[in-house]
């Protein structure tokens, strides 16, 4: 089973090194990583997906916890917001182009850049919307896919 | 002030009194500015002795080791010894040379990233960028390693930022957002831990290293006397408890006795108490004390729950949550299991043939002899021996390599030891493979008059590997003959100044360690020629459960 986790981490040189580092030497699958700053300067946030069941899971908790820059770990598999920005370049011929801009926003996504023959097109969403998106762009060729991993939050409380 | 003045400055401040390590190119300022100072340091010859001095050190006295290596070659020398004291939890801080910033990154002369190879084997380190840094650097390292689970931090530090002028104001208190040790455990679940035991028929208590890291002999004494229950201990938790007192049991695992095998495979309840359940501890794990419920003390949550299922996880420092254990705990005899373990006891006492010159008669003389020494052993069949025949009375008196079984590291670890307790007798029990790992720090012994003792089980064969070798495949003695029974480790010692003996009979041998016994100005090596064939027994086969131990007979 696949688990989100939130590290709230010390915006220090080296600190992705030392998470990267404890994940391979203690044999956990990286599904995804993803780092960015948070609101404030001195802390990072990384929102891993991680493979394994839940000791695996546990064991990843408690060694991410024991690095002296981790600030705070959380499991958000459950109940969270997940968004994953992706860029696909496709093969884009006069006669195609109308097919692709009517699925383009269906998606909800944006043609950031038109050329000769190729559109590049912004879409955001879970991981499920962006792979059916992919499969879609398949048949008119895909020339080039880059996923930013997922970034995930979770929900306010309802009342 | 220069930093690296203001680096010995703060070291005096955190107590330290020596220090082990080798000069180099790119520490020279570090070492121009000790010399100034009333610190001790010892030069050790090679830097993997200094960084297992220094662990042996932290062991002896309970103070943080400390390692000065330069750059490039003498950092990565200390590899070894940091993952040492790494796997055994023991807090030593090593400062490195660096190559001056504008150079990191150029693979200059006599660079090596020793942080980035550091990282999976220290609790902490840095590489100290800028100067203004250091000092709260130095402070923070030595709070690292010395609260919480112990454990090694390096920090490097490039050459240009040991020259740079800083102000000295060393701060007093560190705050770490990141780190807060938990030191009392929670009160629920040492009233659920105490109900447990309450409820158990057959309970036993299995101490670690942590027992002893924690000081909390009196607390695991006045535990097992109260309930009353056994205890077992790990191989670094050897000492934990007097192995005189009626209720000890001795080590458990690969090597332990079948009767303290037996009594915490047949336990109804674990008291693990500083100790992770090591593969060498509980043998297959599957065939773990199927019928024992386990309470898991432990000061790091990531060791509860890691190797076995536990029932009752206790986070907390092991001294403080045995304290408020006992206060739930009313005494219960439990005859029928007091019995049995007698009975077990009684059956199948650790035992030897008697015939040739055996190993394990040695150490048994060494125990005799040396009663309330400090042992350090080498890794291997002398480090089981030793852990069988040699009965430990104080706390601190067993050193040894548990985690990473560092051959080698006994005798630069016997010589910190030794720094650390110069009123105490320090014996390093070797084996010849293990000695000749570190066999240099004889000179660095003779230079400073530092009267350990070496007694080497000399077999001429990297023995525990030959009898691995003996036992599963099918006696093909690949690549473990050395040969050291063909020359002197009596000349060696001599050549070097310490004092050399040879003992080549088992008549011989009590008057040799008496003899070696009173010299108390040199060191002394005394080589013991044992039987090669000479196998640790009993032991629980790879795979096999800890109940399926074998013995000579079996």
């Amino acid at each position: 089973m696949k688990y989100t986790i939130a590290v709230l981490v010390e915006n220090k040189p080296g600190v992705l090194a030392r998470v990267a580092s404890l994940f391979r030497r203690r044999g956990f699958n990286i599904e995804s990583l993803t780092v960015g700053v948070t609101e404030r300067d001195d802390v990072s946030r990384m929102t891993i997906v991680v493979n394994g069941d839940e000791k695996v899971l546990e064991q990843v908790i408690k060694q991410l916890n024991k690095l002296i820059e981790v600030i705070k770990v959380s499991d958000i598999t459950k109940d969270s917001v997940e968004r994953e920005l992706c860029l696909v370049k496709v093969n884009a011929p006069p006669e195609k182009r109308g097919e692709l801009v009517e699925l383009t926003n269906i998606f909800r996504g944006r043609i950031v850049d038109v050329a000769r023959d190729s559109f590049i097109i912004e879409v955001t969403g879970d991981e499920e919307k962006i792979n059916a998106f992919i499969d879609l762009m398949r048949s008119y060729g895909i020339k080039e896919v880059a996923r930013t991993g997922k970034v995930s939050m979770v929900r306010g409380a309802k009342k | 002030m220069r930093a690296a003045d203001a680096l010995i400055k703060a070291l005096e401040q955190e107590g330290v009194e020596v220090v082990f390590g080798i000069p180099g190119g790119a520490i020279l300022e570090v070492y121009d500015a000790l010399y100034d100072s009333s610190i001790q340091h010892i030069t050790t010859r090679h830097e993997q002795g200094a960084t297992h001095a220094a662990d042996g050190y932290a062991r002896a006295s309970g103070k943080v080791g400390v390692v000065f290596a330069t750059s490039g070659p003498g950092a990565t020398n200390t590899v070894t010894g940091i993952a040492n004291a790494y796997m055994d939890s023991s807090p030593i801080v090593v400062f490195t040379g660096q190559v001056s910033r504008h150079l990191i990154g150029n693979d200059a002369f006599q660079e090596a990233d020793i942080t980035g190879i550091t990282m999976p084997i220290t609790k902490h380190n840095y590489l100290v960028t800028d100067p203004k840094k250091l000092l709260r650097i130095v402070k923070e390292a030595f709070y690292i390693a010395t609260t919480g689970r112990p454990g090694p931090v390096l920090v490097d530090i490039p050459r240009d930022v040991s020259m740079a002028d800083i102000e000295f104001d060393y701060p007093s208190k560190v705050d770490l957002i990141g780190y807060k040790p938990k030191y009392d455990g929670h009160p629920m679940q040492i009233k659920k831990a105490a109900e447990l035991i309450m409820k158990s028929e057959r309970p036993i208590i299995l101490a670690g290293g942590g027992v002893k890291i924690s000081n909390a002999f009196k607390e695991l004494l006045e535990l097992a006397e109260a309930i009353p229950a056994f205890v077992v201990t790990t191989l670094m938790g050897k000492g934990a408890i007097s192995e005189y007192h009626p209720l000890c049991l001795g080590f458990v695992g690969m090597h332990g006795s079948k009767y303290a095998n037996y009594a915490l495979s047949e336990s109804d309840l674990i008291i693990a108490v500083g100790c992770r359940f090591s593969d060498r501890t509980t043998g297959n794990v599957a065939k773990f004390a199927p019928d024992a419920k386990i309470i898991h003390i432990d000061i790091d949550p990531a060791e509860i729950g890691k190797n076995v299922r536990v029932d009752v996880p206790i986070v907390g420092d092991a001294k403080k949550v045995l304290a408020s254990l006992k206060k739930y705990i009313e005494y219960k005899q439990r005859k029928e299991w007091e019995d049995k373990v007698r009975e077990w006891r009684e059956k199948f006492p650790l035992r030897y043939k008697k015939d040739g010159f055996k190993p394990q008669f040695v150490i048994e003389k060494i125990c005799e002899v040396f009663p309330d020494a400090i042992v350090t052993t080498e890794v291997g069949q002398n480090q089981m021996w030793a852990a069988q025949y040699f009965k430990v009375k104080h706390p601190k008196q067993f050193i040894t390599s548990g985690g990473l079984g560092t051959m080698g590291f006994g005798f630069p670890a016997a010589i910190g030891a030794k720094i650390a307790c110069m009123d105490k007798e320090v014996i390093d029990i070797a084996g010849d493979g293990s000695f000749l790992m570190n066999i240099q720090e004889l000179a660095t012994c003779v230079y400073y008059n530092i009267p350990v003792k070496v007694f080497i089980l000399n077999n001429g064969y990297l023995g525990m590997v030959r009898q691995w070798q003996e036992l599963f495949y099918r006696e093909r003695y690949s690549a473990t003959c050395i040969g050291c029974e063909k020359f002197s480790f009596e000349k060696i010692a001599e050549g070097f100044g310490a004092v050399g003996m040879t003992v080549e009979k088992p008549s011989e041998v009590l008057d040799a360690l008496k003899q070696a016994k009173e010299i108390n100005d040199a060191p002394v090596v005394v080589d013991f020629r044992v039987d090669y064939q000479a196998k640790v027994l009993p032991m629980v086969p790879p795979g096999k459960g800890l109940k399926e131990i074998i013995d000579e007979e079996d």
